[in-house]
């Protein structure tokens, strides 16, 4: 069958097997290598993309299932060569080591700051919940979602510090 | 645009990653990312049976498949004398079963298609016929005289035994057992484990039909010892196989050994004449991949009435799975775990550990554990609070009463480690001042006064890690030294080649910043080459965190010859003698005349212009070494974990976590506390949710996320982070690593902290992980085995 994405805004048209996963769709046929796989179950979201501006786990859909819509993945954040705040939070704070898990926390985090500007610690945990790193312990990754929050306040951010550690 | 890359930083400190600027764009290379013209896809058939012979194996289906190439099986292989591979603790180990299944999801045969959903389609078209044998899932079977033999394979091999190793003097031991007023005995469990990276195994493997070079793309913490394994599985010639490990999606100690697909995709490879992509799935990685401990250990303490630690015993059954696949240094089949001693000033210490076969995957060193330091920091710390316990001390204090003092280093521990620096009760009491200790044993109080279940657990651990001095240390033959490049071009600008591969440790940042440190130019300046064994110095990888200890050490040497060399440039530029130079910062400057000199950028170009050298100076500006180590690294820390639990359920709420670290010196602070974190988050997924079991069939019972739990956001707390700093005396630049440091430390502190609440009950002990069923069991008298789903 013949599916048609709108990818990041543009269309890819593809033809594929009713039972490709759209993860497979963005990956194998629009050739975009940012969205991840890591599991069988839907419980990592390394896979996570946005479907009509909602955050999915894009190995729990099938391309079919986007056909018509619009599909944004981490290749999708930069604007105009200027990297979303949550990218930098992420750079800034240490939010990511190997970087697997990283494209799918980096939409969650947009979609929750759209969402929810100002979010607090736990509202954060809360919102990458259904999403496992298994490198960074997850502080970083709050730490970084709160920096590009403060930078979108117009907070005066300009280089993360890390919080004091205490040295004896 | 601003990124960090283009703010200033030259040597040491808090600086952004150079990786993360491809990573956070979605633009990092992955194995799976890579995409090769004609490449074809492979995937595995798997043994649904812990234990079976096959009889036969028919593949006609499967190949009459109309998108595949080729179905290979074991008896494909036999014929290329390729059925079997060697493992890293010289063993053997299927590539595809000829005679008979050893584990469950043990790899059968190997089909190649055109796509991926055909090659899992084909799979399922291949018929075998088992016949099923009787299982030994539980270690403690093992060695039963009625227990089938699981390597009939072996010659001489009548049952499943595979090694007895001890270390420390028994005699001198059972003494100080005989003689002391308290002696305590206690059964700890560590349970199988799995590192789940998020990233699972593949490769990408490219046979070049005219010039016979292979290159693979591999998740590999070890390339060159792939190389040259890869060359003596397949009888390739070692210059004419290039591996490749490109981006890693977490390692842990996972992606150490070689597994059967990567063999299979270069088979495929071979057999097709295209490039072979063979990728896992999770329940294939979780299944087959390398586990982690799976020690049944017996620990006995002996200690005065008043806390003074005397001595340690300990008998350890260790499950090894099907095959010997551990990665570990060959002289040591139990790994380090004779650091069991821990950071006591003891009088004496013995163990034993004997090692057996099971029908269930090979590994065992694996996950972060420095090769067995954390099974040997479980075990001291749990007995140090079963003694606590016992005498009704506070577990800190008994502590702080036992620990090895700072005047002793270097201290030699009685199984044989010579520590190298260390200052144990300045890290504790940090920890316990962080934490507020007396404050929260005083909520404690009043809270089981209320019946509320409060714990607060302690843990000390110390590290033996970067390994190792190669007289010692070898891994199937290769010594564990390290190899580094340097090269500064014309203008200044700086590769460096290393042999350590991150899997997210953030290599090309660190050695960036400690050629940075030794020689001035700026971090942005200075590239990093790893990961590829055609453009990097030989070298045994990344695991055991031995990168900063080994390969930094090699990398701050080299640039130091680098230095040594400009001295030498520099003095013809300025017509001096090498001897009236001194360094300073970036540059070689006359002695009492800091106005005449020439910074590093000056001498590159020079070192590369028609300028005249002395005798015997070759031009250019690079050099290479090999970094032996003298001995390893001792990092430690204090950790304190604060816990609630739910006396309905058993359900653990981690509520504080405070973990103070000393690894030395630390290159990029930011990046050490990320390690940390990571292993923190470790340590409560394995003491309150990791395990993988069996039912008594050998039947896996965590092939997925869905049972194998792992730690989210929501189980974490937010870590409270300290230092001290201890350098290594004998590490060039006084770092000692970290990277496994938390994983080693934390578990214990967890589950000492869950006993710690649950005392009231009369429990001194309960093993891993602390489920709220586990929790609930203990605290009504009806612990469980929470290896094997046996009721
Ligand atoms: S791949 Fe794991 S949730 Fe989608
Ligand atoms: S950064 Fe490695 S899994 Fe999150």
């Amino acid at each position: 069958m013949e599916v048609t994405i709108n990818l990041n805004g543009t269309p890819e048209t593809h033809e594929v097997e009713p039972r490709l996963l759209l993860v497979h769709f963005i990956r194998e046929k629009a050739g975009l290598r940012g969205t991840h796989w890591g599991c069988d179950t839907s419980n990592c979201g390394t896979c996570v993309v946005w479907l009509d501006g909602k955050p999915v786990k894009s190995c729990t859909v099938l391309a079919a299932m986007a056909d018509g819509r619009s599909v944004r993945t981490v290749e999708g954040l930069e604007q105009g060569g200027q990297l979303d705040p949550v990218q930098e939070g992420f750079m800034e704070c240490h939010g990511l080591q190997c970087g697997f898990c990283t494209p799918g926390m980096l939409m969650t985090a947009r979609a929750l700051l759209d969402d929810n500007p100002d979010p607090t610690e736990t509202e954060i945990r809360e919102a990458i919940s259904g999403q496992l790193c298994r490198c960074t312990g997850y502080e970083n990754i709050v730490r970084s979602v709160r920096w590009a929050a403060e930078k979108e306040q117009g907070g005066p951010v300009t280089e993360s510090e890390t919080p004091a550690e205490v040295t004896a | 645009m601003t990124t960090v890359e283009e703010r200033p930083h030259t040597g040491f400190g808090r600086t952004l990653r150079k990786e993360d600027v491809r990573l956070v764009r979605g633009k990092g290379n992955y194995v799976d990312d890579v995409r090769l013209p004609g490449m074809l896809h492979g995937a595995l058939l798997r043994s649904p049976y812990a234990h079976a012979k096959i009889n036969s194996i028919d593949t006609s289906a499967a190949e009459a498949h109309p998108k595949v190439l080729a179905v290979i099986t074991g008896e494909t292989l036999k014929g290329l004398g390729l059925a079997w591979m060697p493992t890293l603790s010289y063993d053997v180990q299927a590539v595809l079963a000829t005679d008979k299944v050893r584990y469950q999801g043990q790899e059968v045969a190997f089909v190649i298609a055109e796509d991926h959903y055909s090659a899992r389609d084909a799979v399922e078209l291949i018929e075998v016929d088992y016949e099923p044998l009787p299982v030994v899932a539980d270690a403690k079977k093992a060695m039963d005289a009625d227990a089938p033999v699981i390597r009939d394979d072996k010659e001489g091999q009548t049952n499943n035994h595979i090694f007895d190793w001890e270390s420390g003097d028994q005699a001198e031991t059972d003494a100080v057992f005989a003689n002391a007023e308290v002696v305590v005995a206690e059964d700890i469990l560590y349970p199988r484990v799995h590192p789940a990276p998020l990233e699972t195994c593949g490769s990408v493997a490219d046979m070049d039909p005219v010039t016979g070079k292979l290159t693979l793309y591999t998740t590999s913490q070890a390339p060159h010892a792939h190389r040259t394994v890869y060359a003596l599985v397949a009888g390739l010639p070692e210059h004419k196989i290039r591996v490749i490990a490109p981006d890693i999606g977490g390692g842990f100690g996972n992606k150490v050994g070689i597994y059967p697909g990567y063999v299979m995709s270069i088979v495929g490879s071979i057999v097709t004449g295209k490039p072979v992509k063979w990728v896992e799935d999770r329940a294939e990685h979780l299944m087959s991949t390398a586990f982690a401990r799976d020690y049944h250990m017996r620990g006995e303490i002996a200690a005065t009435k008043d806390g003074k630690i005397l001595g340690l015993r300990v008998k350890v059954l260790a499950d090894h799975g099907a095959f010997n696949a551990t990665a570990q240094p060959t002289k040591f089949p139990a790994g380090f775990f004779h650091v069991f001693t821990g950071s006591y000033d003891l009088q004496a210490a013995h163990c034993t550990v004997t090692g057996v076969y099971t029908n269930k995957a090979p590994g065992g060193v694996a996950y972060a554990c420095s090769f067995r330091i954390t099974e040997a920091v479980y075990l001291v710390e749990r007995m140090v609070d079963v003694l606590a316990y016992e005498l009704k001390a506070d577990p800190a204090e008994l502590r702080m009463k036992n620990l090895i003092q700072p005047e002793q280093f270097p201290y030699t521990t009685k199984t044989g480690w010579e520590y190298d620096s260390g200052d144990y009760p300045k890290a504790l009491q940090l920890a316990m001042d962080m934490a507020g200790y007396d404050e929260l044993r005083k909520e404690q109080a009043e809270k089981r006064e209320r019946g509320e279940l409060m714990g607060i657990g302690v843990a000390f651990f110390t590290e033996a890690v970067g390994a190792g001095p190669r007289k010692h240390m070898d891994i199937l033959g290769l010594g564990m030294a390290d190899g580094a490049e340097l090269r500064i071009h014309p203008t200044g600008k700086a590769v460096l080649r290393i042999s350590v591969k991150t899997q997210g440790q953030g290599h090309e940042t660190t050695f960036a910043q400690i050629v940075g440190n030794e020689l001035g130019l700026p971090t942005a300046d200075i590239d990093v080459v790893h990961g590829d064994t055609d453009q990097t110095p030989f070298g045994l990888g990344t695991y055991g965190s031995r990168s900063t200890p080994v390969s930094g050490a090699a990398t701050a040497l080299v640039a130091r010859k680098i230095r040594d060399k400009a001295r030498i440039v520099a003095s013809a530029m300025l017509e001096v003698s090498p001897d009236d130079l001194e360094w300073e910062g970036n540059r070689w400057q006359v002695k009492g005349d800091p106005e005449q000199g020439k910074t590093i950028q000056e001498i590159a170009m020079a070192a590369h212009s028609s300028l005249e050298l002395p005798e015997g100076v070759e031009g250019h500006l690079d050099a290479t070494t090999v970094y032996n180590p003298p001995n390893l690294t001792y990092p430690f820390g204090a950790y304190i974990c604060v816990v609630d639990v739910d006396k309905g359920t058993g359900g653990v709420k981690v509520r504080r976590f405070i973990a103070v670290d000393d690894c030395g010196v630390r290159i990029n602070p930011m990046i050490v506390e990320g390690q940390v974190h990571g292993g923190l988050a470790d340590g409560v997924g394995m003491a309150l949710m990791q395990v993988i079991a069996f039912d008594e069939e050998g039947n896996h019972l965590g092939a997925s996320f869905m049972d194998y739990l792992l730690p989210t956001s929501l189980e974490c707390p937010s870590w409270e982070l300290g230092e001290t700093v201890t350098p290594s005396p004998h590490h060039p630049i006084g770092a000692k690593g970290v990277g496994e440091s938390a994983t080693v430390g934390s578990p214990c502190a967890v589950v000492n902290a869950v006993l710690d609440a649950i005392k009231p009950y009369g429990v001194r002990h309960a093993d891993m992980p602390l489920t709220p069923a586990a929790v609930w069991g203990a605290m009504n008298g009806r612990p469980i085995r929470t290896d094997l789903a046996i009721p």
